[in-house]
């Protein structure tokens, strides 16, 4: 660490390059927090908005007609609205009428903090994007298979859990990565909520420091290095779910 | 639609399928205008006719995969058009066969048979297995336990496909012409399951084209055309001494 703080010390004073986060232990500190900050909001949101494309593709084809029309409007209200204005309405909308406590000093505390109303907001955006992303996949399962399940005595939930969802999700897997991929970089906008996520951490970095250059570089390299990951780690997914003789 | 009641308790010498007058219409086309018949338990059951007479929405009716538009179906007196029918039930006594095989893509053979036992009636997963792997003996492909069905032949599919209906030791069979997808020289170990399994007393109802095999493996023969039974009787009687004419141009160009 001490070679690495050096070298970057030494790039200043030669090239006037400033990386603070790389020699100076408090910006490190803020930045890799901003760093756990996003690969929390990530992979909760990933969770969450996977499930409700689950469970919301499955709904879809509900046999209550009143069941869905709330997914269907779920998903137009939640792909047809900005991310931005969806985590300002949770936070600063539903947050100010939710009813809150009160802290040791007599301020309000909200139940739900601004880290929660991020994961909610970028959840449900994301999510209405997996429902329809599932739906491909289940409107890409033949008809007679899920006939064949019938026919073996499965209920509509068996054959969507054992039958239907496997297969769907083979077929939706390369639409699912870029949603994700698109997700991640999407949590970005809780810094408009002061969710001290990476671009947050960098932007306090760089107005203390004057460095916004080379804090825009460190920033472009941590999400396409975070972006890296998700993809391999998707891809690795798509590879164990092959089948043999299947589809190629 | 029925009126439904209890079921009267199923005893063998009564008939195992029984239709009453079933009609079905898909909007303004009526497939199936009035049929009955009745299916005794160990019977084997061919239905013949031309492409377009009913044949496969008939038998789909059965065991509830298409519901019917009115009559009567009884499967050991369980009654297939009530509205409250037990699903479950039903299909634990019919087993079904498709043209396409249908298998589960994204699993093993063995676990093809496997998944209903384990996953419908939550039976023992050692057990399970056990009476899998006699199944995929019993169908000739002892060996293939762990292929995909993707690398498997058409044959050999549906093989597997008859093993995983049997996985859940039903009453009664239906084939849903299940060689029409085959090559020629696969149809035959098809073929030659079934004639097993018809031996050994299960109650089978096949929808085929396979005119020699009828004539060989049933009991009783059904000719359909048009939504109506034609003419019935034991395939010596049908194959050759058709009485209606209309079974006489059919089986004319098919044999």
């Amino acid at each position: 660490m001490d070679v690495i703080a050096t070298w970057f010390k030494e790039l200043y004073e030669t090239t006037g390059l400033n990386f603070t986060v790389f020699y100076d232990p408090y910006d490190w500190n803020r930045y890799i927090h901003g760093v756990r900050m996003t690969v929390l909001l990530t992979v909760s949101t990933i969770m969450a908005s996977l499930l409700i494309g689950v469970v919301g593709a499955l709904l879809q084809s509900a046999p209550s007609r009143i069941v869905r029309g709330a997914v269907n409007g779920f998903v137009v209200l939640f792909r047809n609205t900005p991310p931005l204005v969806q985590i300002f309405f949770f936070y600063f909308g539903i947050g100010a009428i939710l009813p809150a406590g009160q802290d040791q000093f007599g301020l309000r505390q909200p139940f739900i903090d601004n880290v929660e109303w991020a994961i909610i907001a970028l959840s449900l955006f994301a999510g209405a994007f997996n429902v329809e992303i599932f739906r491909s996949g289940v409107e890409a399962v033949p008809k007679t298979t899920v006939e064949a399940a019938e026919a073996l005595g499965y209920t509509r939930l068996k054959a969507y859990i054992y039958v239907i969802l496997p297969l769907a999700l083979r077929v939706c897997l390369p639409a699912l990565n870029n949603n994700l991929v698109n997700l991640l970089k999407t949590t970005t906008l809780a810094y408009a909520i002061a969710v001290p996520e990476t671009l947050y951490a960098v932007k306090q970095i760089w107005s203390e420091s004057q460095n916004v250059f080379e804090m825009m570089l460190v920033l472009f390299v941590t999400y396409g290095l975070l972006v890296g990951i998700l993809v391999w780690i998707m891809h690795r997914w798509e590879k164990s779910l092959r089948i043999p003789g299947y589809g190629r | 639609m029925a009126v439904a009641t209890e079921p009267r308790p199923w005893t063998p010498d009564q008939p195992i399928i029984q239709l009453i007058d079933v009609h079905k219409s898909f909007g303004a086309l009526e497939v199936l205008k009035g049929v009955s018949f009745s299916v005794k338990k160990g019977e084997v059951v061919c239905i013949i006719g031309p492409s377009g007479s009913g044949k496969s929405t008939l038998i789909r009716c059965i065991n509830a995969l298409v519901p019917v538009t009115s009559g009567t179906i009884l499967v050991e007196n369980i009654e297939v058009a009530d509205p409250k029918l037990d699903k479950l039930a039903l299909r634990r006594k019919v087993g079904m066969v498709f043209q396409q095989y249908n298998l589960f893509p994204h699993k093993t053979a063995l676990q093809n048979v496997m998944m209903a036992p384990m996953h419908v009636l939550h039976q023992d997963r050692g057990e399970v297995e056990e009476r899998a792997r006699a199944l995929m003996k019993k169908v000739r492909l002892t060996g293939k336990e762990h292929t995909y069905p993707g690398e498997l032949s058409g044959g050999q599919q549906q093989r597997v496909a008859i093993a995983r209906s049997l996985a859940m030791r039903p009453d009664v069979m239906l084939f849903d012409e299940v060689t029409a997808a085959l090559d020629p020289e696969t149809v035959k170990e098809v073929l030659f399951t079934i004639r097993e399994l018809a031996e050994e007393g299960m109650t089978c109802m096949l929808v085929t084209h396979e005119m020699n095999f009828a004539r060989d493996i049933a009991d009783h023969v059904y000719f359909t055309d048009r939504g109506v039974i034609v003419e019935h009787g034991p395939p010596d009687t049908i194959f050759s001494a058709p009485r209606d004419p209309r079974t006489q141009e059919f089986l004319s160009q098919v044999l």
